[in-house]
């Protein structure tokens, strides 16, 4: 796909995104509030687990973190909502930054176990600290009015304000993972001895890696709170760490509009998979996901670009004879 | 000093059950270098099957061999079928799947018993073991003689018999087993067969305590991964030693240091496996990991 093309089919699908409102309900617009805090979710954790090749079953904890420190600011001190969102990103780069450190010991299958550990132990921890976090309980917020006396309903305000927040985080992450730094990151997890001897300082960063895509994690997980206006500590269980990494991998690794299509896979198709079982969506789930790793290893986004590969191919070789 | 005592004791009895589990995961990942997460997961629905045919009237330990036959059949089933595809592939990819098994089984057995809690029976008489002024529960007992049979009878599997040896051989040098005539495949489908009953035998020994519902392995699981990591992944005695220690550990730091109660007893654990991998990685029994560049 040539440069005009993939800009032309953005600006499309970003008029599409802004112009939604217009046609649809309250309710639906707040699916797709959802389906844009996941993307951010999943774009964190696929540039730790996609481009960087440490895997991650805990990124649910960043999560719940994220949600926790928005939550508890607003609740607690009043702090304006829009402000929650830079310190729970903030924080979360550090704690991320924190637990990558001792994650660097640590290879495949074992830093997959630790994290999914912490992801096991996160409801327990956040019920712990009962006095911050209200405990089982949880914590209920009111819904933000929009600003300035706009004329639209707070839902349709949630859903500009996150896809803003959307379009800038994936602005950067695209920026960061097309340079310098990108290669970097790719390069530690196709070879690392090979990327250390090319002289990229692999602990520094790995480690810095982890804290980003915490902190992504983490401001989503404070746009979740906002959007919801309500967190408790069983929502942020182990199963939410999986759908992250189900996103992730359904959408395509490694792939910046895999987060994309992988938010909208984690929003729309539990409810469809609840269709067609009412008792059991989380097995339709597990089908997927290993169906998945079988036919398109590289999820929808890989795999789209794999059939493209393949016509332009094609196409070329047909001119040429 | 008695209710150190006691803590100790009932520590074992978890411990063991840990251990079992643990032992399950680390026979695995030595024949087929994949961490089961599902491992848990099929303990539980194992049991799960030990009770639909306790309550269709047949005795306890016809119950227990018939499950154990099942589990066998089932892990091996499982291996062909779904691991096999992916055997080879990169980490993540067998990550995955595995957790695709844990969310299948878990939503499978919730469907299908739904996730009210069940008693489930013990085998061992409900009159607890004096000794001097110590309490032993006779199922916590009973639990570590399980246990310890189990692995007595692994041990003399892997040690004495062809089958075994093959085994051993299979997972060490799978090309060198293959030109010698081994059927390296069958040998990795009995591995996970074996361990699929060995978890069986844990989710029987632990649901009695806990009462049986879809998520009960889920705090066993990582209790179990931590065992495995203290024992070392490449040491099965070490996973049922790191199991008891672990148990043990839980037991007094619950007891004892009065901010971790009951309440953060899964970050005790999460707080092993970390400590342990950054400080020994290869476990208290394992060999380190050599990898060549």
């Amino acid at each position: 796909m040539s440069a005009r093309v993939r800009l032309g089919l953005l600006l499309v699908l970003l008029a599409i995104a802004v112009a939604l409102p217009l046609f649809v309900s309250n309710f639906r617009l707040f699916q797709f509030t959802q389906v844009a805090t996941y993307a951010i979710a999943l774009l964190g954790l696929n540039m730790l687990t996609g481009y960087n090749g440490q895997i991650s079953l805990g990124h649910g904890a960043f999560y719940a973190l994220g949600a926790y420190t928005a939550a508890i600011m607003i609740d607690k001190w009043n702090v304006p909502y829009a402000l929650t969102l830079p310190v729970a990103g903030l924080l979360c780069l550090v704690a991320g930054f924190l637990f990558g450190i001792p994650a660097l010991r640590l290879e495949g299958l074992y830093l997959a176990l630790a994290t999914f550990a912490l992801a096991l132990a996160v409801p327990q921890i956040l019920k712990y600290f009962e006095d911050w976090t209200g405990g089982s309980q949880g914590i209920v917020l009111s819904k933000p009015k929009p600003p300035w006396g706009l004329a639209i309903t707070p839902d349709q305000w949630l859903y500009f304000f996150t896809l803003a927040v959307m379009l800038v985080l994936f602005f950067l992450a695209r920026n960061l993972l097309a340079g310098r730094t990108g290669r970097a990151i790719v390069a530690i997890r196709d070879n690392p001895t090979a990327a250390q001897a090319m002289g990229i300082n692999t602990p520094l960063y790995k480690s810095l890696t982890f804290g980003v895509s915490a902190g992504y994690t983490g401001v989503a997980g404070a746009l979740s709170a906002l959007t919801i206006a309500f967190v408790a500590p069983d929502t942020f269980n182990v199963f939410l760490s999986i759908t992250f990494l189900v996103g992730i991998v359904i959408g395509g690794l490694a792939s910046i509009s895999g987060a994309i299509l992988g938010g909208f896979f984690i929003q729309f198709v539990p409810n469809w998979a609840q269709d067609i079982s009412k008792a059991a969506p989380w097995a339709i789930y597990g089908v997927f996901l290993i169906l998945t790793m079988y036919v398109m290893p590289f999820g929808i986004a890989g795999t789209a670009r794999l059939l493209m590969a393949r016509r332009l191919r094609r196409a070329g070789t047909a001119r040429a004879g | 000093m008695e209710i150190l005592f006691q803590q100790i004791v009932s520590g074992l009895a978890t411990g063991g059950i840990y251990g079992s589990v643990a032992l399950a995961l680390v026979m695995i990942y030595q024949a087929t270098d994949v961490v089961n997460y599902a491992q848990g997961e099929m303990a539980m629905f194992s049991t799960y099957l030990a009770w639909s045919m306790m309550n269709a009237g047949v005795p306890y330990w016809a119950a227990f061999f018939g499950t154990l036959v099942v589990s066998f059949v089932g892990g091996l089933l499982i291996e062909r079928i779904v691991i096999r595809p992916v055997e080879g592939k990169p980490v993540l990819t067998i990550v995955i799947v595995c957790i695709g098994l844990l969310v299948i089984f878990n939503s499978v057995a919730g469907w299908i018993y739904s996730y009210i809690q069940k008693p489930f029976p013990s085998p061992f008489p409900p009159r607890p073991i004096m000794l001097g002024t110590v309490v032993f529960g006779a199922h916590d007992v009973g639990a570590i003689v399980v246990t310890l049979i189990v692995l007595a009878f692994l041990y003399a599997f892997f040690r004495y018999t062809t089958l075994g040896l093959a085994m051993r051989a299979a997972a060490q040098n799978p090309a060198s087993s293959r030109l010698c005539g081994i059927r390296v495949g069958w040998m990795l489908a009995i591995g996970w067969g074996l361990a699929a009953m060995v978890g069986a035998v844990a989710g029987m020994m632990v649901a009695p305590i806990v009462f049986l519902d879809p998520n009960m392995m889920a705090g066993i699981l990582i209790y179990a991964f931590a065992s495995a990591t203290l024992g070392g992944f490449t040491s099965p005695g070490g996973a049922v030693i790191g199991g008891l220690i672990v148990g043990v550990i839980e037991n007094i730091v619950g007891t004892y240091v009065s901010f971790i109660g009951t309440e953060l007893k899964l970050t005790v654990a999460l707080a092993v496996i970390l400590v342990v991998l950054v400080f020994k990685p290869s476990g208290l029994f394992g060999r380190p990991a050599v990898h060549r560049v």
